[in-house]
């Protein structure tokens, strides 16, 4: 509880309302408001533009959202019909790679966290987890266009591309698991061990079991980045169009080359000719919506695991 | 639950989601080989586009993966060996055809699909209606002289700083190769341009700003701007950039499309280039807003 | 190992304690094996990244037309001249120290306002609804960034500037420090929390406002993890690649002030790499400019876990 609330015992903007009584109490109380003021200034200042951008994103593509633009194949040189292709790839991009980095990620925190005494070697890890969380995505398409394209022979596929999605998000797990693991209280642990139970076994009855929900809050939470990310696809695996029959379920295989929503709202943008003004605006608030959709889905599971939880 | 029935119910859930991943990733029946990769030039990426979206009609089975990147990145692929056609708006330089070779043991074999005139845009309240390739050069060459409109004689309306805003394409496009070996006599543009992705980029940019002058494939033109004609010569007949004046070569920025393959192409891909040099194919090409072969390509349902 | 036998203890006999299963422990050393993989896999990842772009890379440096100094300061980028091809990174340098400077200065004092804010002006329920705003403003994809700056912002930038062009320093600027200030918000909102209530305690019994509170003992008290934050919004700033792509303008020049267009080290790459035949002098010096890029993010990284490590070590 922050320090604001705690302080009950004060006014209705922090100071203390006795001290309203003097010159020097009613300055201060003024400079309070001020500050507050300012503050307040600041975070809406920065709200204001999420709030209008997503509003605007909505209006301009009200005409052309529905169901149907979901659902459909793109047609007429993709200035008609909807963005399935593009979809569907997302969400094949996002699964194979989560099913990829996320067992390694979780593995590696456990490792950090429960198994790693502090040596060099193990703050070199932590500095590696760091340095890899803030690569850049152009260079984690160099590297992927090297490594699984060319070098792993994997061609541009969907392979090649969930695999740099996996590289990417893989820091992000590894750093939300470590915190969901160091939450469990030691005390759980000590517990384990007093009857004599080994460190893995301690790890898998109840240290993972209770870490639960913070780990897969932090997965899904690397959904909306993978699902965003265009630089790593585009080089590796995604294309402008790919013909898909439509009602397709499950159109590609993971040697092919597959739409992205990302990629496509950046084609849409820069090489489509002719497109309707609302079908950019309308893959936006697809892509858009369905991260923060996902994201929501995140913090409410968070929330609600955290009512749940019985320490 | 006792606690084998709960090791039962667990593996069967592993099971079932293996399943449904194995599935999801392709561990299915799969009809062999079925899908062109086609990479290369943003100027054809509409139509090629066009073409993979009609052939999916024609042969349900086959798909065509198409990307854009320019006809550089096209050209690219085809040195690595990773595509099956590349679309290219210029012609591939002799050094590049060399790695082909080298490269993959093939030589790439051209197919010339059709042609486009390489139209300059500038907004549609500029006055200016013809431009020489001297005043081109000047406008986009590395030694250029011309930096604002006032130099035209012209007062733009709109343009606040009477600059003129150069709009490019980026080095990989063939559109810029092509203006630059055709326009520029292979010097090069000066730095500063703004260098855009793709063919329709330019004329939005171009449409919503009053400065600028840019150039890209005239299928992609718009009401917001207009096309010069363009004259090699000051004093010679300029032309519009027209289907006729293209087939004519009277315009003298018209430029061929090109589709390259590895070495001489076989199945699928024989398949695809066939129906692209069809009727059907010039069709789609002609509605695209590019020139087809000839007249009569195209023509038989007119 | 307990000997399976009961062994009498003073009066009484104690039970055999049953041995695990040689199955079990081969399991668990399995499982360990992967775990200790897995954990070493964050450094096999970074080195291989940058082994990779370093090996793609190194061939040019040591060829003969290479020059250094014209790669780092020169502004003429043409690398598919047909007359002359020279590889200076000069522009594409200021370009991104331009947009990311422009974007630090207004993300700055406003993600520092708005994580002092969150951290000491507001009730609990104010701060979870703030928070959760902040990491859905963290969750828009780069692309959709990238989309807003060129159609939306572009727009508002030609109305109400002498701008000729949308597209440039300024609404690069803007975008980017859209991007950064929830990772400032974020961490400084951490960087606050870490303070002990004992140093605000001690404030207001002195008699501070909330102002004196926050400029005279919060800020100074939180400046590392602030630090950090800061640099860790630098961080993102200068990686972003697709925002910067279709917000800047995509010009090799140096910019006159923010209305000009510039282009990025990463937009740069993103741009040419498609074209450049993979062991070419371009593919190669673009793969330079790859590390130059991975250099400078791995600086901002390390100081900002340096300043850190340093907090906590207080």
């Amino acid at each position: 509880m922050s320090f604001a609330a705690a302080s009950g015992s004060l006014g209705p903007q922090g100071t203390p309302a006795l001290f309203s009584e003097t010159a020097f109490g009613r300055r201060m109380v003024r400079h309070e408001a001020v500050a507050r003021g300012v503050f307040l200034a600041m975070t809406l200042f920065m709200i204001a533009p999420l709030v209008a951008i997503v509003t605007h994103l909505i209006v301009e593509a009200w005409p052309a959202l529905s169901l149907e633009f979901l659902l459909d194949v793109p047609r007429d040189r993709m200035t008609a019909g909807g963005i399935w292709p593009a979809f569907i790839g997302t969400i094949y991009l996002v699964v194979i790679s989560l099913t990829v980095a996320a067992p390694i990620g979780v593995l590696a925190a456990v490792y950090l966290n429960e198994y790693a005494k502090d040596t060099w070697f193990n703050r070199i890890i932590n500095l590696a987890v760091i340095n890899l969380a803030g690569v850049p995505s152009i260079v984690h398409a160099l590297f992927g266009l090297g490594a699984f394209v060319y070098a792993a022979r994997f061609g541009y596929s969907v392979m090649a591309a969930s695999l740099t999605l996996a590289v990417m998000t893989l820091p992000v797990i590894i750093a939300s698991t470590r915190e969901a693991l160091a939450a469990v209280p030691m005390a759980f642990r000590e517990a384990c061990w007093n009857v004599g139970a080994s460190r893995w076994q301690t790890i898998r009855g109840v240290v993972l079991p209770n870490s639960v929900s913070g780990i897969l809050t932090g997965v899904i939470l690397q959904v909306s980045r993978a699902a965003g990310e265009t630089a790593p696809v585009m080089f590796t695996g995604a294309v402008l169009f790919k013909a898909v029959e439509r009602g397709t379920l499950l159109p590609y295989y993971l040697d092919d080359q597959c739409m992205a929503l990302s990629m496509h709202l950046y084609v849409l943008t820069t090489q489509v000719p002719n497109v309707p003004e609302a079908v950019p605006y309308a893959t936006a608030v697809v892509l858009l919506g369905s991260v923060l959709l996902v994201n929501g889905l995140a913090i409410g599971l968070r929330v609600w695991l955290r009512t749940r939880k019985r320490w | 639950m006792t606690t084998s029935a709960r090791a039962v119910v667990h593996t069967g859930v592993w099971v079932c989601l293996s399943a449904c991943l194995g599935a999801f990733a392709g561990c299915r029946p799969h009809a062999e080989g079925a899908a062109i990769q086609n990479k290369g030039s943003d100027t054809m990426v509409s139509v090629a586009q066009a073409w993979a979206e009609a052939y999916q009609k024609v042969v349900p089975g086959v798909a065509v993966e198409v990307s854009g990147g320019g006809s550089g990145t096209g050209i690219a692929s085809l040195i690595r060996g990773t595509v099956h056609i590349a679309n290219a708006s210029r012609d591939i330089k002799p050094a590049e055809a060399a790695q082909v070779l080298h490269n993959t043991g093939k030589e790439p074999k051209d197919f010339k699909v059709g042609y486009d005139a390489l139209a300059v845009f500038v907004h549609r309240l500029n006055p200016l209606e013809a431009i020489t390739f001297e005043q081109l050069a000047g406008i986009y060459r590395e030694d250029g002289a011309f930096t604002h409109w006032g130099q035209f004689g012209l007062s733009v309306p709109g343009c606040k700083r009477d600059e003129i805003v150069r709009v490019s394409r980026q080095s990989s496009s063939g559109t810029y190769e092509f203006f630059r070996e055709r326009v520029l006599s292979n010097r090069d543009f000066k730095l500063g341009s703004l260098d855009l992705n793709g063919s329709k980029e330019v004329v939005e940019l171009v449409a919503n700003t009053p400065c600028a002058i840019g150039y890209s494939g005239m299928g992609y033109a718009t009401s917001g701007v207009k096309m010069l004609k363009v004259a090699m010569r000051a004093g010679e007949p300029a032309y519009a950039p027209t289907v006729e004046a293209t087939w004519q070569q009277t315009y003298p920025i018209a430029r061929s499309l090109h589709m390259y393959t590895l070495g001489e192409p076989t199945g699928i891909v024989r398949d695809y280039l066939d129906w692209v040099l069809s009727n059907a194919g010039q069709r789609i090409l002609e509605e695209s807003g590019y020139v087809p072969l000839s007249r009569d390509a195209g023509a038989e349902r007119r | 190992m307990t000997p399976a036998h009961p062994v009498p203890v003073g009066d009484v006999a104690l039970p055999a304690r049953p041995r695990r299963s040689r199955w079990s422990l081969g399991v668990e050393w399995i499982i360990e094996s992967a775990v200790r993989l897995s954990g070493v896999s964050a450094i096999i990842f970074v080195l291989a990244i940058f082994a990779f772009i370093f090996r793609e890379a190194a061939p040019v440096l040591v060829s003969e037309q290479f020059d250094p100094l014209e790669f780092l300061f020169s502004v003429q980028w043409y690398p598919t001249s047909a007359v002359d091809i020279r590889y200076g990174t000069l522009a594409l340098t200021v370009g991104t120290v331009s947009v990311t400077l422009l974007a630090m200065v207004l993300a700055v004092p406003f993600g520092l306002g708005a994580a002092i804010f969150v951290s000491e002006f507001c009730g609990r329920r104010t701060k979870e609804a703030l928070k959760i705003v902040i990491e859905l403003l963290a969750a828009i994809p780069s692309v959709v960034w990238g989309f807003i700056g060129l159609t939306v912002l572009s727009r508002l930038v030609v109305e109400h500037t002498s701008a000729p062009v949308g597209v440039n320093v300024l609404n690069g600027g803007i975008i980017l420090a859209l991007m950064s200030v929830p990772i400032i918000v974020s961490i400084g909102e951490d960087a606050l929390k870490a303070v002990p209530d004992s140093y605000r305690e001690a404030a207001i019994a002195m008699g501070a406002t909330r102002w004196q509170l926050v400029f005279r003992v919060l800020l100074p008290a939180a400046k590392n993890g602030l630090l950090a934050a800061v640099l860790l919004g630098t961080g993102r700033a200068v990686g972003e690649t697709m925002a910067v792509l279709m917000a800047t303008g995509h010009a090799v020049q140096i910019p006159d002030g923010i209305l000009d267009s510039v282009r990025t080290l990463t937009a740069n790459i993103a741009a040419e790499l498609g074209e450049a035949p993979a062991g070419s002098d371009h593919y190669r010096i673009l793969f330079l400019t790859g590390v130059q890029l991975f250099a400078i993010t791995f600086a901002v990284n390390l100081a900002a876990d340096l300043v850190i490590r340093g907090t906590k070590r207080k």
